[in-house]
Parts: structure tokens; sequence; C-alpha cells
């Protein structure tokens, strides 16, 4: 053995290796990458800002988006979902990489490294991605005038903080996934599709009948937006109702971790 | 007796009802080829992982280095190399890269892992592949590179799970003399394999598995000198006459082996039984006199081929 190798120093930086070489992995799609944080704002703030958002202040005015243009009440929603879609890609299909299509996990594994460290490392890179998109999306709702640079940044912080609790979730989930048959396809049409219709995105959750509305009290996308509604632009959330969100974005990031540490480490010892 | 690296006593894995590995010992000594030769499904595999700490055990002992692998499993995967039976190398980053995040992985300095690539592109005959992606290499160039990657921790025990499987007979002479190097360097290796012409010529001892469990261990000669005799002469009558000639043969010499297609005489002089079979007026179709091999060592040992 080399005697550069230190079983101490991999204890305490093994995930930072794994989340080193997943950003490697990721800057081979960087074109696509960025395209997509560029063009997903400038498609959504073209369209709705100036076609729906239009239609809708013609005719109800403010009074149903708590007294704010249609395109200021959907930017945190807008903020939320890049977070929570890019936290998603960066989980779920490096581990199917890793564990099913290419098994590079178990590579990976052979070192010194080990499974919880190879999840922590994936959620490392993802949180990256995350804030990239978060803060490129950002900076497209400034420049669009829709959020105030000063008032704002933590709008941008509880979006990647809703990105990482999903992402953390969807990483313990697809852990567990043996036969990959449909699962992507049922994630996205069956999980992420009702999200974001359901969640408060368009519209206040509130305006949905009461039997609908707990599809958005257990979405994170509807925490993680009311938390960007209330400090993008001041809407009213009640302390409790502000507790509630942080506490279920947490618990969820704490529970997607733990079952990811848990999974990963059986799944690679069998 | 030479410092012992493995040492393993009544090794169990089972999953489920099925016994994978069942109560098997076995120590490697440092600097030692040492094989697990059997066919698909023997335990080989699971016996790496065992050793590879990715696997737990069900019953038995343990000891790598000293260390049991299911307690201190990313020390005792610091000292080895490992070689799986199918490439899981990163298809979409290069070949320098797939050896730089692997080194990475055991903790090594930018400096020194960049350094280290340069001598592995060169040991894995790669050099003007290194900035090409992963997946536009044959699979004996994806073979060598999983080989190299394995390498750049400089580990005490290199494991190879079946290394040239797949690969076309130059591919295998290629990496056949890449680890006939590792030997020459004094790298301990273990290897699975199914082929007795490879355990032949990397492996200074094995053990034959089946079914889980060590049939024989020793060295391809002593084993070939045990259970086999020095020469063995294969004739073919034509699937419908070996059935009748059989008993005749058997007559002639100590052990023989009906198979499918042909009938094997085991024997010290292959040319002096051919010469007798002929004196009988049996002429057979075809006739082949040669050395005697794992194989054959491996058909006396379990009554079956190694590739069925």
């Amino acid at each position: 053995m080399n005697q550069g190798v230190s079983v101490a120093k991999i204890r305490r930086n093994g995930a930072f290796y794994v989340a080193e070489s997943r950003i490697r992995q990721m800057s081979k799609w960087k074109g696509i990458i960025t395209l997509v944080a560029v063009g997903n704002p400038l498609f959504y703030l073209v369209a709705i800002g100036i076609g729906i958002g239009i239609l809708v202040t013609e005719n109800s005015g403010t009074s149903g988006t708590g007294g704010v243009e249609y395109i200021v009440f959907i930017a945190p929603a807008l903020l939320a979902n890049t977070a929570l879609l890019g936290a998603m890609d960066e989980t779920v299909f490096p581990v199917m990489e890793g564990f099913k299509w290419r098994k590079m996990f178990y590579a990976t594994n052979s070192t010194p490294i080990t499974g919880p460290q190879i999840a922590l490392g994936v959620f490392i890179a993802a949180l990256v991605r995350v804030a990239f998109s978060v803060f490129l999306y950002w900076l497209f709702l400034i420049a669009f005038g829709v959020l105030s640079f000063q008032d704002s940044w933590m709008a941008a912080v509880v979006a990647m903080y809703g990105g990482a609790a999903f992402g953390a979730l969807m990483m313990g989930v697809v852990a567990g996934v043996k036969k990959d048959d449909y699962f992507l396809t049922v994630l996205g049409r069956l999980v992420i599709t009702p999200l974001f219709l359901f969640s408060g995105t368009f519209f206040p959750l509130t305006n949905m009948p009461i039997y609908l509305q707990p599809i958005g009290w257990i979405s994170p996308l509807w925490h993680t937006t009311e938390l960007g509604r209330y400090f993008g632009y001041g809407a009213e959330v009640s302390t409790t109702m502000l507790s509630v969100h942080f506490l279920f974005l947490t618990a969820m990031l704490v529970a997607g971790i733990k079952i990811s540490n848990i999974r990963f480490a059986n799944r690679l010892l069998k | 007796m030479p410092e012992s690296l493995i040492s393993a006593r009544g090794l169990t894995k089972k999953f489920g009802d099925f016994t994978a590995v069942d109560g098997i010992d076995f120590d490697v000594a440092k600097g030692e080829s040492f094989g697990l030769l059997g066919p698909n499904g023997a335990g080989k595999s699971t016996t790496m992982r065992i050793i590879a700490a990715t696997s737990r055990r069900t019953s038995g002992t343990i000891s790598i280095l000293g260390r049991d692998p299911e307690e201190h499993g990313p020390q005792v995967r610091a000292h080895l190399g490992v070689v799986p039976q199918q490439d899981n190398l990163d298809t979409e980053l290069t070949v320098t890269e797939n050896l730089y995040i692997y080194g990475r992985y055991f903790g090594l300095s930018k400096k020194f892992v960049n350094k280290k690539v340069e001598e592995l592109l060169a040991f894995a005959q790669l050099e003007e592949k290194k900035d090409v992606k992963v997946e536009a290499l044959s699979g004996g160039m994806k073979r060598r590179l999983t080989i190299a990657r394995a390498l750049v921790s400089e580990p005490d025990i290199l494991m190879l799970d079946e290394p040239t499987t797949g690969l076309d007979p130059q591919a295998r002479h290629i990496l056949w003399d890449r680890l006939f190097r590792l030997k020459e360097d004094g790298v301990t290796l273990i290897i699975t394999t199914h082929f007795m012409d490879e355990a032949e010529q990397l492996c200074d001892r094995l053990v034959v598995m089946d079914k889980g469990k060590i049939m024989a261990e020793g060295s391809p000669a002593e084993l070939i000198k045990q259970y086999a005799t020095r020469e063995v002469l294969e004739v073919r009558f034509g699937s419908d006459r070996n059935k009748e000639v059989a008993p005749i043969l058997r007559e002639m010499c100590d052990r023989i082996e009906e198979l499918p297609d042909r009938i094997l005489l085991y024997v010290e002089d292959g040319e002096a039984l051919l010469e007798k079979i002929v004196a009988k007026k049996l002429h057979p179709n075809t006739s082949l006199v040669r050395r005697s091999s794992l194989e054959d060592v491996f058909l006396r040992l379990t009554g079956r081929s190694l590739i069925e």
C-alpha cells in the first residue's frame, strides 16, 4: 500500500472525494445543465410574466395572489421547483447509475470509501447543482424586476433548503429500487407532475377543494414555496406555519439522509 | 512458513437456503499468486467479495492482514486492489479521469495521483488513449484499464475476478504479460478463473472449488501429478462407436473418461497406448496425445468438465 493512503483521512474526507468525482461527471453535462438553468427561467418568465400574468391581472387584479402581481406570486414557486427538479436529477439518475445501470458505486466501495460516504458525496454534489441552478434563476428574477436583490436572497436560500430535503428523500427512495422498469415513468408522471400542479405553485393551495389540499400538505414544493413567498416578497405566513414548513423540510432532510445511509450500506455489503 | 496475508477457516456464506461457500479453509502467503479455480457458481466470486470486505460471511473466520474485514472494512480495502468480473468503469469519463478519481478515493494527493496515472497508462499500454472516453475503448483495453485502476494505490493484494473472460486470445496474452510483471514485482495476486490454462500460467498455488467446497489444493503441477497422469490420449470414434469401444479401451489403461464427443485415456505414455489401440484394429477417427491439465484434474475430482 502506498504510504499516502490514510484511512483516517479517508474517513474525514471520503464524501468530498465522491462529490469531487460526481462534479467531474456532471461537468460532462455542463452545456445541458447551463442551458436548462438559463432556458427554464427565461421561458417561464416570458410565458407567465407576459402571457398568463397579464391574463390573471386583467381579470382579477392582485386580489387572488395576496396583493402582488401574478409573476411575483409564482416566482418563489419557480425557484423552489428549480431546486427540487435539480436535486431530483442529481440524486435519482446517479443513484440508478451507481447501483444498477453502470454499477459504479461498487467500484467506489471497493476502495476504503463506505456506502454512507458515497450517499453523502452524491448529496453534496446535488447541492452544488441545486445552488447553481437556483442562483441563476434568482438572478433572472432580479433582472426581470420580479424580486428585489436586497430583500429576496433568503427566498433563494430556502429554495435550496427545499431542494436539499427533497434530494435526500429521493436518494433514499431510489437506493431501494431494484427494478427500474417503470420507476422513472411513475415518478415523473404520477409524483412530479401532480407535485407541480397541486402544491400551490400557480394558485394558492386554499383555492383547491379541501380534499385535494392534503397533496400540497405533504408536498415539499408547497412548504418550500410558502417559505419562499414569505422571504421573497413578505407574503403573510403565520409564525406557526413558518415553523411547520421548516420542520417538515427538516424532517424530510433528516429522514432522507438516514434512509440513504442505511440503504447504501446494506446494498453495497451483501 | 512465509507470512500469511489472508487466513480463512470454516468460511461459509449462505443466501437463504443456498450455500454459496461451504466451510472452506485457505491461507494466502505474501507475494504468492493464489488461484480459485472452478466452474461458474462454484463460490469463487462470493469468496472474493468476502475477502474484499464487501460481503458478510454467514459463519467461520477470515483475517486479512490480521484484520476482520467485516469489522475493519475501510482499513482492509485500503490494502486491496480489486478487479471485478465486469468492468465498472465510468464510461463517460476519460481513461485518465477514471484513474484519477479512483486514486482520490484512496485519499492520495492530486500530485501523487497525477504522477501515478502516467505510470499506469504506460503499464496498461493506454498512453495514446489517455484522453479518450472509456466508452470508446475495446474490451481488452477496458480490462487493462480496470487492472491499472486497481493498482493506483499500490495495493499489497491485487484481486482479479475472472480477469480474461470475454477477451480474444491476443488480448488475453497481453493481459497475462501485465500480470506476470506484477507477480515479478512481488504483488500478491488472488485470481479466480474457470480457464485452466490461465490458472496454470498465473498461479503458484490454487484451490479447486465446486459447489462451494474446496476439492483440492496445491500447485498446478502438484495437482496434475496427484489427480492425473503425465499424458492424456484423446480419441474420437464417432458418437455412436465411442460407447461400443469404451469397454475395450478401459481394459488398456488405469482410467478413462467418456465425454459426449470423445474418450480420454489417462496414461504415462500416450503414443505407446495409441499404437496398441491401432494394433487391435480399433482405428479412431482422430487422436491426440497431450499433457494432462487442470481440466483433467477437475474432471477427476468432480466428474464434470469445467466449462459445461
